[in-house]
Order: structure tokens, then C-alpha cells, then sequence
């Protein structure tokens, strides 16, 4: 290398001061080069974008500019817009909602009664919560196991002791299962359950009967066909969700078994209810389920329609716990099983508290779906919020012909619930991904 | 040779069939074999007792009596004398037309606002975002319905085409006078052939053998347009330079069909106002687009989702790796990215198209006749066969699922990274 | 071997545990409460308020039963059943009587094996249009878009009489009669076709109904009226004798105003049979002797109160009486003696 410096004119010591960027590097144009105008694709696409929102900002916001919060009828909605804005005008009758609110979320619940169904809910989110973040106190999760019989107690009122004595029989289950399982699961599990056949089925009724002579613990009674509304979504989604959560967990170890018959039996129940329309099951629910039970059974319509959704939904919920085993490493089983467990204490202790956690997401998406097929009951004459009541507050004379509101009213229900849900599912996703790393 | 050898055999006890892991499984297995068969005998004498109680019988009989009510979108021929197995095959054809035509358009939608919600484009993400998640987080039912209001509401009624006292039409037919979108159908042509080939009775329905020869030559243009391009391949890899093939495939698609389009005589009936409705064209009616509609644009936010996945699966390596190579963008996309994220989107993306066909049974919210309608609908309803009428109806819905699943499996394999 | 004493084990238990078919009298007098299958919702006949206290037509029969059966008419569980779960809710026992504007037909008294005990209101299938269509006879509707609601006798109805008048149709199937009213007001129906009391009853609802006409023709016979199940002849009974106590009330001038004072005696036998002061007809039906009088204030006065209040022409249904006036007015209501 020559030095050639020596030769040069000029040679530069220190670096100029940066100069600002041109216009079109900065602010809001670049951003908008950047992120709106980078090419002929993008540009075409951004004009198509803005000229739809534009369209539908153009065609919907007078129709909500116009908007009636105050009227008796629809007739009296269209009188009032019609004065207010001239002739032609279009615009939304709130008032139905303002009129009819309680009716979409509480169905035909007394009305003096609804501080018990919101009761009921405040304390579905304090027994869900332990469950969900798993910063809480773990002693709350014995809110969440008294839920059961305290939400019924809550929204269907009567003696208090005829849930508590219903969820007895776990206790007395579990009690069985505590005092034998020294002597195997082999041996305490059928103990387990025929201590609980047992009680319920004989001790449980004279017990009740005692207890309410002795301590008579009763509130107003509501009978199922005052509900309606988002209040039977929720319990409906609520109750079919935390039920089919066992189900769905024997169903998936029963398709991860060893047993062929044990396997292809559940492979061929979830399959067949993944294969059929849950409207089918309602159809089995509302029809078919009295052909199915003894001669002269009869239960209430709801509770039918929970089990065949707590049926629908334990398929895919065995589906999601599914995954979460196959994500447990094969290096989990291999380690209970060195360490002597045998199946059960394996699956108690090892297996299914890790995939039960990666399940969580899943399974609130499960949840979701679930929310949004009960507006389904509709089709065996339940009032959903969606179509049921809808129908029957355009079945009065004031509100006929009401079609846009109470759709927008309730759709707007279902999307702050499920988009919250979603928020939640995929917080809790990113939050188990970390922990693995 | 060693005592070893000769451990004793220790006799069988009844209590190995509990300890022994032997036997403990088959133990477990012939126990769950049993409760299960006793459950479902319980079921069936159950189902019997109820049947003899209410003086009913199980039996298809009923399927083959007299219907007696109309269907308005038939792909079959069915009329109010048909049976009412007739009417189920009739309700089963039309769930899987908008079953299948739902999943092509959700998959096209879904792909297409998949890749738009990752693009750089801050206006198209963001819409998109909004799209899938209104869609996502609000009931089908809701949207069905929504839309199916909008096109009745929104649309004009048949008689608006119809001048009025003035002269003046409400309402204009579109795309040459060819196409009339009104509140009830939209109206289309129909493609008509004056020197047609007739059908061939299969015995359940008719198929006409113009479709057939239309199919035959698509077919053979296809077969052999191939054979033109492998031979333009060989002759690259001998060579290094690819024949001109693009005017060669352009005739060997066209002639045949001009042939055969003369040969059959093929025109358009055009709808024509007459009397209330359009007639002489075919009248989609709206109930169907709706219910397709919707299904595709719920289903598809499903899709998107899965899309964007899948994309997102992908290592940020390939595309700089397809950018070094001097692809652009866009074929990046179609040649580099969405291969590979096919393996990550094809099975989730089977359980959509399941999802789609069962929803499809929610087509009585706007009165589309579909398998639901019909068979699950009117059917029993008139026969008062509920037991026979559900249960079959969830066989074939199984069926369905169960094909769908098997096909779109294969798929699924044929796609799947080959590991040697 | 072993299956068949566990299978024998577990229907033993289930006959346990299903409560033995009794006599439905008696269940409902247990249960304290009468399970009456109603509309979903039908203006004039069955509609919850915004309370969820069902009104109308049809839900006055269950309050009848209800109030006969069980002294108080307020006892009753209205089950909102659609087209399709009616007839099963009633088959499977789900509840006692179905009132749900059911059209009495052969095959559902005999096929489906249900009882109906009488005819509360006679309808007949009829059109609606709009003036301006310019039709004036249901023969003019060759080619038209018809709206009918799917689960129901009108759908055949329609098809045997477009057949028999070699008329073409195209039928649009809707599911309840809030669809049917919006698709035929936004014009995706040429004609609405339903019960024509229905026809009235949404007409009346209109914004403008002088638009509107109802066309002569009624193509169907439709005997409305209350059903239970087979094989309970006592709650057949005294269901059908309800109502005939709701009829006759009318017919001998017994109405909710004057009931109490005719309770205490007239010269009329009728009257003292049908209120109880006469004889025990009510022994007969295992209620006791004021089983019509409870029946008759219970439903809100006799079939003409009933009538005027719920779908009468000072309601916004505005139905004349026309064949359901008393047989002595020239109408088919015609209840048996009682004796």
C-alpha cells in the first residue's frame, strides 16, 4: 500500500453534522410512504381500505346520528325521527333496548331478583379466578369447588340443601377414596363411586329432608322457564363447560390408553360428536333424550340441554387436552414411570397438572365457541338472547317490526365477552410460552 | 441347566386379574366392554318400553311416502308427489352445495385476508385485524340473519324492474340486462343448449350428458395440454431452451370448447320479467347466497387466523433467503412461504370445512332447505318420526364429516414433508 | 349370563327412579302446577309481557285448566314450544296440554296419538297481498313468491292447492311469523299465506294497513283447538269439559260480572249444573262441584270475554266472531248439555 495521501488536495478529518432528512423521510409522510404508499400494491390498497370504511361510515352513521332513545313504540321511534329530522330521515330506535334491557339479559327472572343472578355472576368470576391466574391465594380454589351448589342455590333459589347435599356426594366420594387408597385405585375407585351411588341415591334424600326440617334454609324458588336471555347463555356455556372438563379429560386419557377397547371406544364417541351438528344434540335433548330414559322420566329442559352440551363440548375438550399431552415430553412419562408411580398417581401428580396448563387457552376457546352456539337453544324453544327474545319482543304490538337494534344490542354483548376472552386466552398463551423458555 | 431356569410357575389367582399388570389391563377392558354394553342395552330397552308406551314403531316406512310439500331450490328433480326420501336427498344436495361452495370461498377469503393482515400496509393490517375479530367473537346465528336482512331489506322487489305508470324503473338489470339482483333471488342466465345430448336416468336423478361432454373435453384439453408441457420440459432440461407453448396450450383449452360449443348449440336463456318474477334465466335465491355468504365470511376469519399462522410459522430466514435470490414479494409468497406453511394449515384447517358443513344446518334461519330443513325439518315434522328422522339425520351428517375428514387426510399426507 | 341379571338390576332401578306413569289428574294436583305448552310467541294468542306473564287466546285455556284443576289460574308453566317440539313436548310428558293454535287433523289424532278435545277457534288457510298488485283471487297468483311458515299444515295445504288449480309457485320458507311479516312487508313475497286469523292479526299491526287485502279464497279448514296425549280419558276430560264450559257460559249469558251472583242459584237448571249448584257434576271428572265456575274466572270470563279481550275487534287484532260466534248466532260453537 502506496501512501498516496501525501499526494491529495484535501483529505476530510472530522464527519460533518448530519443533515436533517428530506421531507419525505420524516413525520407523518414518512410514515405514510412507509406504512400506506410503499408501491402500487399497497397504494391500491389503502385507497380500496379507506374507501370502504369510508362507505360504511357514510351509510351507517346517519342512521346512528338519528338515533331514538326515548319512545313507547316503533311507530313513536319513527314519528319522532321523522319530526326531528324531516321525512326521509332513517334512524335507530334505542328506545326498544332502553324498554326491554332486562329482558335480554335476564330473560323472564323476577325482576326483585336480579341482585341474586348478579351475585351468582360476580362469584362465577371470584371461583374462576383462582383458576385463571395463578398468583391467587390457593385457598380460593375452595370457592371454586362450593361454586357448583352455590351458583344453583343463587339462580334457582328453594332449600339451599338439596345442592349442597348434591355435592355432598363428592365429598363422601372423596372420603371413600381417601380411607381405601392404600389398597389401589383398582380398589378405591369403584368404592369411590358406589359410595357416592349410594348417597345419592339413598341417604341423601332422607338427609335434605332433615336438614331442611331441622335448619330451613330457603330463598324464592325461580323455575327454568323464567330464564331467558344472556343469563341461560351463561349458564348454559358455564355449567356445559365445567362439566365436560372431567368428561373430556377421561376421554382423552381413554384415547391416549394402551387398552384397545378403552381407546377405540373414545376415539369413536368424540369423533361421533365432533362428526354431528350440535344442533343435532339439541334435537336429541329437546326429542329424543325423554325416548332414551326410563318410561315416564321427565326433566326439565334446561338441565337436558346442558347434558347434551356437556356431551358436545367434553368431545372437544378431550380433543384439547389431547394436545396438551402430546406436548408433555415422552421424558415426563418415562420419569414417573422410573420413579415407581403407578398410572393414576403418574396422571395426578406429573401429567395432567402440566397439561391441563397448556391446555387453558384451548380450552377458553372451546369456551367461546361454546358461548356463541347457545344462542342454538333457540331451535328447541328456548329464549336465547340472539333470536329468542328478540321473537318475543317483536311478538308485542309496540316493537313489531324492530329488526336492526336488538341484533346490534346483542351482538355487541357477545363481542365485548368473547373479545375479552380471546384478550385473556392469548395472554395466557404468551405467558406459558415464557415459562418454557 | 440352572435352577433359574425352573422358577416356579406360580399358579393363576383370581386376584391377579387386579394386580397382575398382565392381566389387569384385560381385566379393566373386559369391565369397561360390559358396562358399556349393559349402558347401551339400558338405552335401546329404554327406547323400546317408551315406543310400545306411546303405541309408535321404528321403521323407515315413511320415507317413502308422499311428501306433499315443495322445495324451492332443487338440484334434483322433486315435486310435491315426490317421497319424502326424496326430499331428503334433495335437502343433502343442497348442504352440499353451500357446504362445498362455502369452503372454497372461505379458504380464498381466509388466505387472502390471512396474508393481508401481515402485510406492511398499516390500513389493510388493521381492517383486517377488525374483520377477523368482529367476526370471530359474534354468534353465526347473528350474521346469517344479518345478512339475510340486509338483502331483503336492501335490495329491490321484482316489480321495481317494471315501469311505472311514468315509465320509470326502480330498478336495473345489470351487466348487459343479463343479471337482476332483487330481494328474493338473483336472477342469471341459463346456460341452454338447443342440440342437447338428452340425460342419462341413473335411477335417483338425472345427469345430463351435455355436462358430460363439456366435463370429457375439459378433461381431455387438460390431458393433453399437460402432455405439451412435460414435452416442453424435456426438451428444456435436453436443450436449455423451453419451446414457445403458450398459443398451443391457448388452442388446445379453446377449439375443443368452441367445437363443442357449436356442436351443442349452447346459448344463454336470460331472465326476463314476467308476471311477478323473473323467469326463463335461473333465480339464485337469496336465502342460499346469504347463508354462503355468511358461513364463507365467519369461517373465513377462522381461516385467516389459521393462514396467518402458518405464515408466521415459517422462519424469517426463507424469505430473505427467496429476497436474496431476487424473488419478489409476491412470488415469494406464492412460491417460498405458503408452500411450506401448507403443512402447519392444512389440518387445522380440515376441522373449518368441518365446522362450515355443520353449521351449514343452521339454514333454517333464513329457510334454506338443507338435510336439517328437509329430513330434520318438515319431514319430521309431518310424520311425527322424530326417533328415526334425527337418528338418520346424524348418520349422514357423520358421514359427511367422516368423508370430508378422509379426503382432506389424504391431502394433508401428500403435503406433508417427506422424511426418508 | 352375568349381563343379563346386571341389565335386569338396572331396569329394576329404573323403574325406581322414573316415576310410574300415574294418572296425569293426579301428577298435575302434585306437582301443584299445570305444564301448558304454548306459542313461542304470537300476538293475540300466546305472548309473554315484559314480565313474562303470558297472555292471549290460547294461554286462557291453560288458565282455565289451571284455575278448574288447581283453584288458582295462575299455576300454570307456559313452555314456549316451536312447530317442531310441540308435539314431542306433549308425547313425552313434558307438559299436561299443548294450546298452540294446532290444526286437529286425522293424522295427528291418530297417527301421533293425541287427543283433542275440542275446537277453541275455526280458521281456514287464506292470502295476503298487496292492493297494489292487483290481484283480487288466489287463482291470480300463478308464478308468485309465496312466504309460509315450514312445520306447519298451511305448507301442504298450499301445495295441494296450487297443484289442484295447476298454478306454479314459488314457496319461501320462513320460521316464525315475525320473519314472515318483514319478508312480505319488504316485498321478497308477492303473497303471505297462514292461518287467516293470523293473516288479520298481522295485517292489523301494519303501518298501513288499508294497503293490504286478504283474498277471498280460504283454502283450507282449520279447527284450532287444545290436544293431550292418548290414554288419560279422565284429563281428556275434563280438558275438553272446560272448554265446553267456556262455550256454554257464553251461551247462557254467564259472564265474569255476573257469575258470582248466578253461583248462588237460578232458575235455569243449565246454569245451576254448570256453576255447581245443581247436582255434582264435577265428581264425575274428579274435581269438585265449582270446577267450572274457578274455570270460568280464571280464564278471564266465558269464550266471548275471552274472545273480545285477547283477539276481538276492540283489539288491535281486530277479529270479527264470524264462525266462531254461538251456534245461536250463526257460528259453530255448539257445546254439548251439560246433564
Amino acid at each position: 500500500m502506496t501512501d498516496t495521501t501525501a499526494a491529495r488536495a484535501f483529505v476530510r478529518r472530522e464527519m460533518l453534522p448530519p443533515q436533517a432528512p428530506p421531507p419525505s423521510q420524516t413525520g407523518a409522510i414518512r410514515w405514510l410512504r412507509e406504512n400506506l404508499f410503499s408501491g402500487p400494491l399497497n397504494t391500491v390498497l389503502t385507497i380500496l381500505g379507506l374507501s370502504a370504511t369510508a362507505w360504511i361510515v357514510i351509510h351507517l352513521y346517519p342512521w346512528l346520528a338519528h338515533s331514538v332513545w326515548n319512545a313507547n313504540s316503533l311507530s313513536e321511534c319513527r314519528q319522532i325521527i321523522q319530526a326531528t329530522w324531516g321525512e326521509d330521515a332513517t334512524g335507530a330506535c334505542w328506545a326498544v333496548i332502553r324498554e326491554r334491557w332486562p329482558q335480554f339479559l335476564f330473560g323472564f327472572y323476577p325482576s326483585h331478583l336480579y341482585g341474586r343472578a348478579l351475585l351468582a355472576l360476580v362469584l362465577l368470576f371470584a371461583a374462576l379466578a383462582p383458576v385463571l391466574f395463578a398468583g391467587l391465594p390457593r385457598r380460593m380454589l375452595w370457592l371454586s369447588a362450593a361454586y357448583p351448589a352455590l351458583g344453583y342455590w343463587l339462580l334457582w333459589g328453594g332449600s339451599f340443601w338439596y345442592p349442597a347435599m348434591l355435592m355432598a356426594g363428592f365429598a363422601v366420594a372423596a372420603l371413600a377414596w381417601r380411607a381405601l387408597s392404600a389398597r389401589g385405585a383398582l380398589v378405591a375407585m369403584p368404592a369411590a363411586v358406589a359410595a357416592a351411588l349410594v348417597w345419592w341415591f339413598w341417604l341423601a334424600g332422607p338427609v335434605t329432608a332433615g336438614l331442611d326440617a331441622a335448619l330451613p334454609l330457603a330463598i324464592e324458588a325461580v323455575r327454568s322457564d323464567k330464564f331467558g336471555g344472556f343469563i341461560l347463555a351463561v349458564t348454559i356455556g358455564v355449567a356445559a363447560i365445567s362439566l365436560s372438563l372431567p368428561l373430556g379429560i377421561m376421554l382423552a386419557l381413554g384415547r391416549k390408553s394402551d387398552m384397545f377397547l378403552v381407546k377405540a371406544l373414545s376415539v369413536c364417541f368424540i369423533e361421533f360428536i365432533r362428526g354431528v351438528p350440535l344442533i343435532t344434540l339439541l334435537f336429541v335433548a329437546s326429542l329424543l333424550l325423554n325416548y332414551f330414559l326410563p318410561p315416564g322420566s321427565n326433566f326439565d329442559i334446561i338441565l337436558r340441554v346442558v347434558i347434551m352440551v356437556t356431551i358436545f363440548a367434553a368431545a372437544y375438550i378431550a380433543e384439547v387436552i389431547r394436545g396438551g399431552l402430546a406436548a408433555l415430553p415422552r421424558g415426563q412419562y418415562e420419569a414417573a414411570d422410573s420413579l415407581g408411580l403407578t398410572y393414576w398417581q403418574a396422571q395426578q401428580l406429573i401429567i395432567l397438572p402440566q397439561a391441563l396448563k397448556i391446555s387453558i387457552p384451548g380450552i377458553v376457546s372451546t369456551f367461546i365457541g361454546l358461548f356463541k352456539d347457545t344462542t342454538l337453544v333457540v331451535f328447541v324453544g328456548l329464549l336465547d338472547p340472539l333470536k329468542g327474545i328478540t321473537d318475543a319482543v317483536r311478538a308485542t304490538i309496540e316493537w313489531k317490526g324492530i329488526y336492526w337494534e336488538p341484533y346490534i344490542f346483542v351482538g355487541a354483548i357477545f363481542f365485548a365477552f368473547n373479545f375479552g376472552m380471546s384478550r385473556y386466552s392469548m395472554y395466557l398463551e404468551r405467558k406459558l410460552k415464557r415459562d418454557h423458555r | 441347566m440352572s435352577i433359574a431356569d425352573e422358577a416356579p410357575k406360580p399358579a393363576f389367582r383370581l386376584s391377579m386379574l387386579i394386580y397382575d399388570t398382565r392381566y389387569r389391563s384385560l381385566t379393566i377392558q373386559v369391565v369397561v366392554f360390559l358396562l358399556v354394553m349393559a349402558g347401551a342395552a339400558w338405552l335401546i330397552d329404554n327406547t323400546a318400553r317408551n315406543l310400545q308406551a306411546l303405541g309408535k314403531d321404528f321403521n323407515f316406512g315413511f320415507l317413502w311416502n308422499r311428501a306433499g310439500y315443495d322445495i324451492s331450490q332443487r338440484l334434483v328433480e322433486y315435486t310435491n308427489d315426490s317421497t319424502h326420501g326424496r326430499a331428503m336427498l334433495v335437502g343433502l344436495l343442497n348442504t352440499l352445495l353451500v357446504a362445498f361452495l362455502g369452503c372454497i370461498a372461505a379458504t380464498v377469503l381466509g388466505v387472502f385476508i390471512g396474508v393481508l393482515r401481515l402485510s406492511p400496509n398499516w390500513l389493510a393490517a388493521r381492517l383486517m385485524t377488525v374483520y377477523v375479530e368482529v367476526f370471530r367473537n359474534v354468534p353465526l346465528l347473528l350474521w346469517i340473519l344479518m345478512i339475510y336482512a340486509v338483502f331483503t331489506e336492501v335490495m329491490p322487489p321484482p316489480n321495481a324492474f317494471r315501469p311505472n305508470a311514468e315509465g320509470v324503473t326502480a330498478a336495473q338489470m345489470v351487466l348487459g340486462d343479463s343479471v337482476a339482483f332483487t330481494n328474493r333471488y338473483t336472477a342469471i342466465p341459463d346456460p341452454l343448449f338447443s342440440r342437447s345430448l338428452g340425460n342419462i336416468d341413473l335411477g335417483i336423478f338425472l345427469v345430463s350428458v351435455d355436462l358430460l361432454a363439456i366435463l370429457a373435453v375439459l378433461t381431455g384439453s387438460w390431458w393433453v395440454n399437460r402432455r405439451l408441457l412435460r414435452h416442453a420440459t424435456a426438451v428444456q432440461e435436453a436443450t436449455g431452451l423451453r419451446p414457445v407453448t403458450w398459443w398451443k396450450s391457448l388452442l388446445i383449452w379453446l377449439v375443443p370448447l368452441a367445437v363443442l360449443k357449436v356442436a351443442l348449440g349452447f346459448h344463454l336463456g336470460y331472465p326476463e320479467l314476467k308476471g311477478f318474477n323473473f323467469t326463463g334465466g335461473i333465480n339464485v335465491s337469496n336465502s342460499f347466497v346469504a347463508l354462503w355468504l355468511a358461513l364463507s365470511l365467519y369461517t373465513g376469519a377462522f381461516i385467516a387466523e389459521i393462514v396467518r399462522a402458518g405464515i408466521l410459522a415459517i422462519s424469517r430466514g426463507q424469505t430473505e433467503a427467496a429476497y436474496a435470490l431476487g424473488l419478489r414479494p409476491g412470488r415469494t409468497m406464492s412460491l417460498v412461504i405458503l408452500p411450506q406453511a401448507l403443512r402447519v394449515i392444512v389440518p387445522p384447517l380440515i376441522s373449518q370445512y368441518l365446522n362450515l358443513t355443520k353449521n351449514s344446518s343452521l339454514a333454517i334461519a333464513v329457510g334454506y332447505l338443507d338435510l336439517r330443513g328437509t329430513l330434520g325439518g318438515i319431514t319430521l315434522n309431518q310424520t311425527g318420526r322424530e326417533l328415526e328422522a334425527i337418528l338418520l339425520m346424524m348418520l349422514i351428517y357423520l358421514a359427511l364429516s367422516l368423508a370430508i375428514s378422509g379426503v382432506m387426510n389424504i391431502y394433508n399426507a401428500s403435503v406433508r414433508l417427506k422424511e426418508r | 349370563m352375568k349381563t343379563s341379571v346386571f341389565l335386569g338390576t338396572l331396569t329394576a332401578a329404573a323403574a325406581l327412579a322414573g316415576s310410574v306413569s300415574a294418572a296425569t289428574l293426579d301428577e298435575v294436583k302434585a306437582r301443584g302446577e299445570l305444564n301448558c305448552g304454548v306459542n313461542t310467541g304470537l300476538v293475540g294468542f300466546a305472548a309473554p309481557d315484559a314480565n313474562g306473564n303470558w297472555s292471549g287466546f290460547d294461554v286462557a285455556i291453560c288458565k282455565a285448566v289451571a284455575a278448574a284443576v288447581l283453584g288458582d289460574p295462575s299455576k300454570v308453566k307456559y313452555v314456549p314450544t316451536t312447530g317442531q317440539t310441540r308435539f314431542t313436548a306433549l308425547a313425552s310428558g313434558e307438559i299436561d296440554l299443548l294450546a298452540r293454535n294446532t290444526t286437529w287433523t286425522f293424522s295427528r289424532d291418530t297417527d301421533l296419538k293425541f287427543t283433542f278435545v275440542g275446537v277453541n277457534y275455526y280458521d281456514g288457510q287464506g292470502f295476503m297481498v298487496r292492493k297494489d298488485l292487483g290481484v283480487s283471487s288466489a287463482k291470480e297468483l300463478d308464478g308468485a313468491t309465496v312466504c309460509i311458515q315450514t312445520g306447519t299444515t298451511t305448507e301442504l295445504n298450499l301445495a295441494d292447492y296450487f297443484k289442484s288449480n295447476n298454478l306454479s309457485y314459488t314457496p319461501v320458507a320462513i320460521e316464525t311469523n315475525a320473519e314472515g311479516e318483514q319478508q312480505y312487508l319488504a316485498g321478497a313475497c308477492d303473497a303471505y299465506t297462514t292461518d287467516a286469523s293470523g293473516l288479520a292479526a298481522t295485517r292489523a299491526a301494519f303501518a298501513d294497513p288499508e294497503n293490504h287485502i286478504i283474498l277471498p279464497e280460504i283454502i283450507s279448514k282449520e279447527p284450532l283447538g287444545p290436544l293431550v296425549r292418548h290414554g288419560d280419558d279422565q284429563w281428556a276430560d275434563i280438558t275438553r269439559w272446560v272448554l265446553n264450559a267456556l262455550v256454554a257460559a257464553e251461551e247462557y249469558g254467564v259472564t265474569s260480572a255476573n257469575i258470582e251472583e248466578l253461583a248462588k242459584g237460578t232458575q235455569n237448571p243449565e246454569i245451576n249444573r254448570l256453576l255447581g249448584t245443581e247436582g255434582d257434576l264435577g265428581a264425575f271428572i274428579g274435581l269438585d262441584k265449582d270446577w267450572a265456575k274457578r274455570a270460568i274466572i280464571g280464564a278471564g270470563g266465558n269464550y266471548g270475554e275471552i274472545f273480545a279481550a285477547t283477539i276481538g275487534e276492540s283489539t288491535p287484532i281486530g277479529l270479527a266472531r264470524g264462525l266462531n260466534a254461538q251456534w245461536t248466532q250463526g257460528g259453530l260453537l255448539y257445546a254439548p248439555p251439560f246433564r
